[in-house]
């Protein structure tokens, strides 16, 4: 995007931290993971146009793998692999009931996937110890950089976020992006044009999925502690809004939805129990006014006024 | 057995729909001090009011112009306002919720048969027989099939769509509150039982097929027995993911639905 | 974007800095989710002894400051509370009940080396070695032997069923049973799981009739244990319910209606327990919040009393030197009338004092017998 802007970003992320309690770092390391899963979301639901329920069961896929191979011993760019691998793999079968429905019945489909990934997470305790859950997680060191202490392991998640970002930008930039764009905007003539519907819906799916495993592998040694409930569809429908809010189908959509998302109970305190009812309110009133999300609001805003529109660019 | 409330659009509030309107009665019990006949009719009114007309104008028209996804999106997070109206307004514990009927047994050949379902049973029945009757036997009716089926054909035609859609929102409204009054004494007042009412009600209505008062019978009656008969014989554990197998066959196999018909496109 | 993030740094920064003489004692509990019920009981009991004690002066003269922080019943934000509560330098944490919020964030307190009062009854919670955890209740590993050796020499049972709900305070409770119950050569014939926040009960219910035990061991939370009781009951269950405090409590009573009346088991504490201080206790709480507290109100009450018997004793604030205190302490009426009853906390933060049998009567819960402290003995 603009460059100044994205630099001062970068830097308010880097010196965020410096002046923070623990519970302001562990808000920010929170934000850092969500935006990974969202941006994988946001791939799948915003350029490719196919809405999935499932994005919580692969951040709890990731999840899992980095809790049983690092409390093995197992380093956790070994969890990484794997993790992004096996999410890609169930992401890219997850793709096919996609291929024969869509909108709400894919809504449910992946729904029912959800389900049943709570259901084996829950029930199979031989591998995952089911409802106690796995507690201990230890924090990655990175060439003798120990991550232990909160803001280490902020700028750890910070760097993961940084890597899977440019990855993103990459691949939207190179022509599989804009197959997907082509994808969602007008299936039909993308076929026509020689795009393999087929391979790039399935491929949206697989990717958006392995960044869910990626944002997921964080989350454990962030938390420290998981079970199958943070894994529910509550925690997809929860990315979902994140998308959406953020503007779905816009690069940096994900990172200001995850943003309101996490910092919003913060931000609304004064409001006690009912933030989130201000924010359902707020999305609505944003479905129906500005359904391209709040970036879609701010370029209307630059738009209609000109001036400020030199000064920013 | 309340899983025959067929939705015209694609609403996943409807479960919170369902748990909405017995707050509506317990709210009017207690701060209007009405008794509960008279809280049961306020109640029913309300929710035609809030959850049929203001949930159109308010929540439907200013979205759907967009799109069908971001309509499911906004019903998300309409799901979760009312969700956390309730705890916050009325109470985050389950209620208890007066019974409009006896709660007793009856000892029937052996066999112990609650008053209450019997009562629900009849209720359901006679509810969808109404519909039923209302949608194939009356003209108005017969025009809210049309238009659900091609609005600018019946608009062509000379039905009033707009009413004809307020009406489908009317009545969607009135089957959620009935369903809503005989399902809380069973199943206790809460403002999470959305969550799990949404999804039987959901799945009940595709594997049977959408705008077919019939199907979403059949398929709630079978989701039913499925469901007591996986939980019984095969793995309780496993149970919660039976439905949704069950939607995603028919999903796949029959996207029209058991007894749907594929929309033909002659009138 | 970016100003949205200096706007939060400052106000994530703003919290916390002013110097008034007070204590402060976080309660991070379960105000809304499956566990709602239970923390907002704790939640209410912790609030009523922290007015009267402020009323009176406080504690060594400082006035306790509590903020409330909702976990929503989920692990993963109780932890980040709890991580919040440190930051506001904390004397004491309360909270929260479920076991597995508690397993989230106990290491959490235990780095920061603040004693936590929890309502949580997870057997390993106070086996994994940790000096700053401290229970209200009794543990399963304690409550399950009562209900076991009930079962046998009170109903003499051969058989008997379990239905428990699938999370981690139902599996480790029914874990906990099963293990009892080989031990004294009952069956269990029917092992009937059940999910959080369900509904139905009706196939359940079907599938116990069919197992025809002896009883019927229902480990369940408050609500789901009211609709299986009303469900039980229309299809006319005649087997005894056998239950803990989540079968026999005041709410489930409530919400089942007449359909409790003969639900019958071991309780760990009880608002209805014949003792005048829990009954004095029980009018109070019901005349400050409006409802009938259960045993949780109890639990938040005497974990906020605990904390001022022992810093009295101490005669300052010292959160290492409270822990080491309430270790292997007795607390008795006499010398703290808000403790209710003679408590007893072990060197693993277990508790121990006198329990009770009881039975659902008439819509009350009645106390049949009362058994002794464990380890009275000594």
């Amino acid at each position: 995007m603009r460059p100044v802007l994205l630099f001062v970003g970068v830097a308010l992320l880097i010196a965020a931290p410096f002046g923070l309690k623990p519970y302001g770092i562990y808000l920010l390391s929170l934000w850092a993971v969500m935006t990974i899963a969202a941006i994988g979301l946001n791939l799948t639901l915003g350029y490719a146009g196919q809405i999935s329920l499932a994005q919580a069961s692969f951040v709890g896929i990731g999840a899992y793998t980095a809790a049983l191979l690092t409390t093995q011993g197992w380093p956790l760019g070994a969890a990484f692999a794997l993790a992004a691998l096996l999410c890609f793999v169930v992401g890219w079968l997850l793709g096919y009931p996609a291929l024969r429905v869509a909108h709400h019945y894919l809504a449910f489909v992946t729904l029912s996937f959800a389900t049943l990934v709570f259901l084996i997470l829950r029930n199979e305790e031989w591998l995952t110890k089911g409802v106690y859950g796995i507690s201990g997680i230890p924090r990655p060191a990175l060439l003798g950089w120990s991550t232990k202490a909160p803001q280490d392991f902020y700028f750890f998640c910070l760097g993961v976020l940084a890597l899977a970002s440019i990855a993103a930008w990459w691949l939207l930039r190179s022509p599989w992006g804009r197959a997907f764009t082509a994808l969602r905007e007008n299936p039909i003539r993308a076929s026509s044009l020689g795009i393999d519907t087929r391979r790039y819906t399935l491929m949206a799916f697989a990717i958006g999925s392995a960044l869910g495993g990626v944002a997921g592998v964080l989350y454990a040694p962030l938390v420290q502690f998981i079970e199958p409930t943070a894994f529910t569809p509550g925690l997809s429908f929860n990315l979902l809004l994140m998308v959406i809010v953020g503007g779905a189908g816009r690069f940096f959509g994900p990172f200001l939805g995850a943003a309101v998302s996490v910092l919003l109970p913060e931000w609304l305190r004064f409001s006690e129990g009912l933030y989130l009812m201000l924010y359902a309110v707020f999305v609505m009133i944003l479905l129906a006014f500005f359904p391209s999300g709040l970036l879609g609001l701010a370029e209307r805003l630059r738009t209609s006024w000109p001036r400020s529109s030199k000064s920013a660019s | 057995m309340l899983l025959w409330q067929t939705s015209q659009t694609i609403n996943f509030a409807q479960g919170e729909f369902v748990m909405l309107p017995a707050f509506f009665v317990l709210a009017a019990m207690k701060f209007g001090g009405l008794s509960f006949p008279m809280a049961m009719l306020a109640g029913f009114a309300v929710s035609l009011l809030v959850l049929g007309l203001l949930f159109k104008r308010l929540v439907v028209e200013p979205v759907i112009r967009h799109g069908v996804l971001p309509l499911v999106i906004s019903t998300i997070a309409l799901a979760i306002l009312m969700k956390e109206g309730v705890k916050e307004f009325y109470a985050a514990d389950a209620q208890p919720f007066p019974a409009a009927w006896a709660t007793t047994n009856l000892q029937v050949a052996g066999m112990v048969v609650s008053v209450q379902n019997l009562v629900i049973i009849a209720v359901a029945a006679l509810a969808v027989a109404a519909l039923q009757y209302f949608l194939a036997g009356t003209r108005t009716g017969r025009s809210m099939q049309a238009t659900a089926q091609n609005p600018a054909l019946a608009r062509v035609l000379g039905i009033p769509v707009g009413r004809m859609v307020l009406y489908t929102f009317l009545i969607n409204a009135g089957l959620v509150a009935l369903a809503s009054f005989l399902v809380s004494p069973i199943y206790l007042a809460k403002f999470t039982n959305g969550e799990t009412l949404g999804l039987v009600a959901f799945v009940a209505a595709i594997v049977g097929g959408f705008n077919q008062v019939r199907g979403a019978i059949a398929g709630g009656l079978l989701l039913g027995v499925v469901d007591n008969f996986v939980a019984a014989y095969l793995s309780a554990q496993y149970r919660a993911a039976i439905p949704l197998f069950l939607l995603i066959a028919v999903i796949l196999l029959r996207p029209q639905g058991l007894l749907g018909r594929v929309e033909e496109r002659t009138v | 974007m970016m100003k949205s993030f200096i706007a939060i740094s400052l106000a994530l920064g703003a919290a916390g800095a002013s110097a008034q003489p007070t204590v402060n004692m976080p309660i991070v509990i379960e105000l809304s989710g499956a566990g709602a019920v239970s923390g907002t009981n704790f939640r209410d009991g912790a609030v009523l002894a922290i007015e009267e004690i402020n009323a009176k002066g406080g504690i060594l003269k400082r006035k306790i400051n509590a903020p409330q922080a909702d976990t929503q019943s989920n692990p993963g934000i109780s932890r980040a509370q709890v991580q919040k509560a440190i930051d506001g330098d904390p004397y004491v944490i309360l909270g929260p009940v479920f076991s597995g919020s508690v397993k989230a964030n106990m290491a959490l307190a235990q780095q920061a080396e603040v004693p936590q009062i929890v309502g949580a009854e997870a057997a390993e919670i106070t086996q994994a070695g940790n000096p700053y955890i401290f229970r209200t209740s009794f543990g399963q590993q304690m409550s399950m032997p009562k209900i076991a050796n009930y079962l046998r020499d009170g109903l003499k049972a051969r058989t008997v069923a379990v239905l428990w709900v699938n999370n981690d305070f139902g599996k480790g409770g029914r874990d906990t049973f099963v293990k009892e119950m080989a031990a004294r050569n009952i069956k269990v014939v029917s092992d009937v799981s059940t999910e959080s926040g369900q509904m139905d009960f009706a196939a359940d219910v079907v599938k116990l009739k069919g197992a025809n035990a002896d009883a019927i061991f229902v480990y369940t939370n408050e609500e789901e244990s009211a609709r299986f009781l009303r469900e039980a009951r229309k299809q006319g269950i005649d087997k005894p319910l056998i239950g803990e405090t989540t079968l026999l409590g005041q709410k489930v009573i409530d919400l089942a209606g007449p359909a409790a009346n003969g639900a019958r088991g071991h309780v760990g504490l009880s608002a209805d327990a014949p003792v005048p201080a829990v009954l004095a206790f029980k009018e109070k709480f019901s005349k400050r919040f409006g409802y009938v507290p259960d045993h949780n109100g109890i639990k938040g009450y005497t974990g906020v009393y605990a904390v001022k018997y022992a810093t009295e004793k101490i005669g300052r604030f010292d959160r290492k030197l409270l822990a080491k205190t309430l270790h292997g302490l007795t607390i008795k009426p006499e010398q703290e009338p808000g403790i209710l009853m003679e408590t007893t906390w072990d060197n693993n933060g277990d508790i121990d004092r006198i329990s009770f049998l009881a039975e659902v009567v008439e819509g009350k819960q009645r106390i049949v017998q009362t058994l002794p402290k464990l380890g009275s003995g000594k």
